[in-house]
């Protein structure tokens, strides 16, 4: 979403900052109409901006080739050879850039939905808030239910409602670090739309995808969903407090995350105990830059 | 379903590209690995196409296979389905082919 005159797709940002109370909507801020200078691309056909200047557009190079070839009839063909998601691969480098320079680390958390992201969140914000400074992009079809529970954890979240769509790509996740604004040697999580498909085609700009499997939604994901492993560079299995009661092989679920997975790390977690999440908290730190002076 | 927001990335691609043009053909590549349905991507491009200047053009996908390499046996192969594994049982592969999704050319009328 342009912060300056508003113009978007289907998707709305909201930040709820550190002041926020739940006490209904009234209280809800959206700094991003406040943001000025702003740094992004899209498409500005069809509709007046009534003067108003849009700065620093990028509109990187993708590589592709256009020219003229056979003309066939009344039919010219123009060869083109470009990536479909090249728009959302040049923002995801712009945020990934972006994102060095400062010194953040931003984590792109993606799972089925009920999975357990947002508890995961919750007890690491509570637990590792006041050592590293977390900040938080939500992303579900609708609804702030998750960024309030977040909030309630302690820590500065933005929601972004994806509407239509299934996943968040890479200029959402751009309108919600202008939103955030991190500060240098912070953690960014940006939780996905819960979804084991869709989000795993999307570049955001992170440093590292960590997926959470939940012991509840049974072993044969990986196999199911290989391309959302192939991709993960963490894989963190979930809910293990609930092994006793659910018919989940750890063997055979490990086996078959090395077949679709083999250069990610898995680790096993409860959000509920607190198993496991020292060895979570630990692969964050070794990976959160040092603040700038 | 983001066939939908791939299709769109389609005609946003074309538009940003060739505004002007009326559309008549696209032709694209999609990879068997590449984790996009092209039945998904027909059944959305006469949605997303409409009002644009890609409306009632033709749709023409280019299937290419999936090509691993292993690095254990050293040979090429195609793997059968999505998940990647050597016919001598290694996963340790490498994805050379099969991950495109790319539009090769339009026509324009």
């Amino acid at each position: 979403m342009c912060a300056t005159c508003g113009c978007s797709g289907a998707a709305v940002a909201r930040l709820y900052p550190a002041d926020w109370r739940d006490e209904g909507s009234g209280r809800d801020r959206d700094r991003g109409r406040a943001a000025r200078g702003h740094d992004h691309e899209h498409d500005h056909g069809g509709h007046d901006h009534g003067g108003h200047e849009h700065g620093g557009h990028e509109h990187g190079d993708d590589g592709a080739i256009m020219w003229p070839s056979a003309d066939t009839g009344d039919e010219r063909t123009i060869r083109l050879q470009q990536k479909v998601l090249a728009k959302n691969d040049r923002r995801a480098e712009a945020n990934r850039d972006w994102l060095r320079r400062r010194g953040v680390l931003a984590i792109n958390l993606m799972s089925s939905p009920g999975a357990g992201k947002t508890t995961l969140l919750e007890r690491t914000a509570r637990e590792l808030g006041d050592k590293m400074a977390i900040t938080v992009i939500e992303g579900d079809q609708a609804a702030s239910l998750d960024a309030k529970r977040i909030r309630s954890a302690g820590c500065e979240v933005v929601q972004i409602n994806t509407g239509a769509g299934c996943h968040l790509d890479a200029e959402m996740v751009a309108e919600g670090l202008r939103m955030l604004a991190p500060p240098s040697g912070s953690v960014v999580m940006i939780e996905n739309v819960g979804n084991l498909v869709c989000p795993s085609l999307f570049d955001l700009g992170e440093e590292a995808r960590v997926v959470l499997a939940s012991v509840t939604e049974g072993d044969d994901k990986p196999l199911k969903y290989p391309h959302m492993f192939r991709r993960a560079d963490l894989i963190l299995v979930s809910k293990t407090d609930l092994l006793p009661y659910v018919d989940f092989d750890s063997r055979r679920h490990a086996s078959d995350v090395k077949k679709t997975s083999p250069d990610a790390l898995m680790l096993q977690v409860s959000a509920a105990t607190g198993a496991g999440m020292q060895e979570w908290y630990d692969w964050l730190r070794r990976r959160t830059p040092a603040p700038h002076e | 379903m983001h066939e939908l927001a791939i299709t769109e990335g389609v005609v946003d691609a074309v538009t940003e590209r060739l505004p002007d043009a009326r559309i008549t053909c696209v032709h694209l590549e999609i990879g068997a690995l590449s984790g996009v349905v092209a039945d998904s991507v027909r059944f959305c491009f006469d949605l997303v196409t409409e009002g644009t200047n890609l409306e009632g053009a033709r749709l023409e996908i280019t299937e290419t296979a999936g090509r691993c390499h292993c690095k254990v046996c050293g040979s090429d192969f195609e793997p059968d389905g999505p998940i990647a594994i050597c016919p001598c049982g290694s996963i340790e592969v490498k994805v050379i082919a099969g991950e495109e999704l790319k539009i090769s050319s339009v026509q324009v009328a």
